[in-house]
């Protein structure tokens, strides 16, 4: 898919300036946007480095896992197919945490090993369990308190108040994730329904 | 709304003081914890040249061939109607799709239009509160052998229509 996409941006915008005669433009951008891509990976090292620097530190005194024993009894709630003390409610509140905290990286392979879990819970079948919908759900909503890229990105192009957007991103991902949980439910109540009539 | 702005400006360096209190009081070799950690951030930035260089060039060429302005010009008046600005459609196209792509989209805008613009300013609310749906359902789902994805992507669909609709409602009443 983001093949594809590349590819039309490309394309699209070779064939466009054919047309309108902006070559000139376009073979302007064409390194301009390179040497910005560079700059700003280079603007990212600062922000980066410091901020898993912090995280590291969280880890090593314990204070990401309180984190997590905080969440639990919250997240326990929105997964009751799954028992409190499975190893996939474990994975499931590595991953949220690391989320939260915006390290991705650090959220993908327990984000894997959650859905493995769930799907041995879901007696092994290739389809996707209720659990699993929800948890997926969640992720997309991309419920994070620190957006630490942004913010790099915005320190990149000169902002006055790079960080002025944490609040704003704050409460969007609040919503976008009550949303989540809200179709989520929706969806679920359908299916169900569905397998009674 | 000068409260919202006291708490962006207040959250990290919170967050930060609650980490080296913690640390402190647990007796936790901090400065070291954060150099070992920190080497990661680098390899992280640095591992993401080429991904960005690709998608900045792309974005770029197709906003200096006028093809952007084409595009936007032809949704611009579905978008008016909801209240949305038509040059951050393409961002919220591009969000579910492509996580770097959206980044190099959202960088675009910034530079285009200011990180201080009402614009720059909700590129990167929107950048910053969704996540990239189609990569998070391809690598989960993937690696976990399942097969049959059931709601999962229309739920995230509509989860990511949501932010981009909260992100426009927060940013026009906190900024406007």
């Amino acid at each position: 898919m983001v093949h594809y996409i590349w590819m039309f941006l490309l394309g699209a915008g070779i064939i466009t300036a054919m047309f309108n005669g902006r070559m000139e433009e376009v073979s302007e951008a064409l390194f301009k946007g390179a040497e910005d891509a560079v700059t700003l990976c280079f603007g990212l090292v600062s922000i980066m480095v410091f901020w898993l620097g912090i995280m590291n530190v969280a880890r090593n005194s314990g204070l990401l896992d309180q984190f997590t024993t905080w969440l639990r009894p919250a997240v326990v709630r929105l997964f009751p197919d799954i028992p409190p003390d499975h190893p996939a409610m474990g994975y499931i509140l590595s991953n949220m945490t690391a989320n939260l905290m915006g390290l991705g990286n650090a959220a993908t392979p327990m984000g894997i090993k959650a859905v493995k879990e769930m799907k041995k819970l879901n007696d092994d079948r290739d389809e996707a369990s209720r659990s699993m919908i929800t948890f997926m759900a969640l992720n997309t909503a991309g419920l994070t308190l620190i957006p630490t890229t942004v913010i790099a990105v915005r320190m990149n192009y000169g902002s006055s108040e790079p960080a002025e957007i944490v609040g704003a991103a704050i409460l969007a991902t609040g919503c976008s994730t009550a949303c989540a949980l809200v179709i989520d439910r929706f969806f679920h109540l359908r299916r169900t329904r569905k397998g009674k009539g | 709304m000068g409260w919202m702005n006291t708490v962006s400006i207040w959250v990290v360096p919170m967050l930060l003081f609650a980490v080296i209190l913690h640390a402190a009081v647990k007796r936790v070799p901090a400065y070291d914890a954060f150099v070992e950690g920190g080497k990661d951030g680098f390899q992280m930035a640095v591992s993401l040249i080429p991904y960005l260089v690709g998608m900045l060039t792309a974005v770029s060429v197709f906003r200096a061939s006028g093809a952007m302005d084409l595009l936007v010009q032809a949704i611009a008046p579905v978008l008016a109607l909801a209240g949305v600005p038509a040059e951050i459609a393409p961002l919220a196209m591009i969000r579910p799709i492509s996580g770097t792509g959206a980044l190099g989209m959202m960088s675009s805008l910034l530079n285009e239009y200011g990180p201080d613009s009402f614009i720059g300013r909700l590129a990167s609310t929107m950048q910053g509160s969704t996540d990239t749906t189609l990569y998070v359902i391809t690598i989960y789902f993937g690696a976990a052998g399942v097969k049959h994805i059931g709601d999962a992507l229309k739920v995230g669909l509509a989860a990511d229509a949501a932010g981009v609709a909260a992100s426009v409602f927060i940013v026009s009443m906190i900024f406007l």
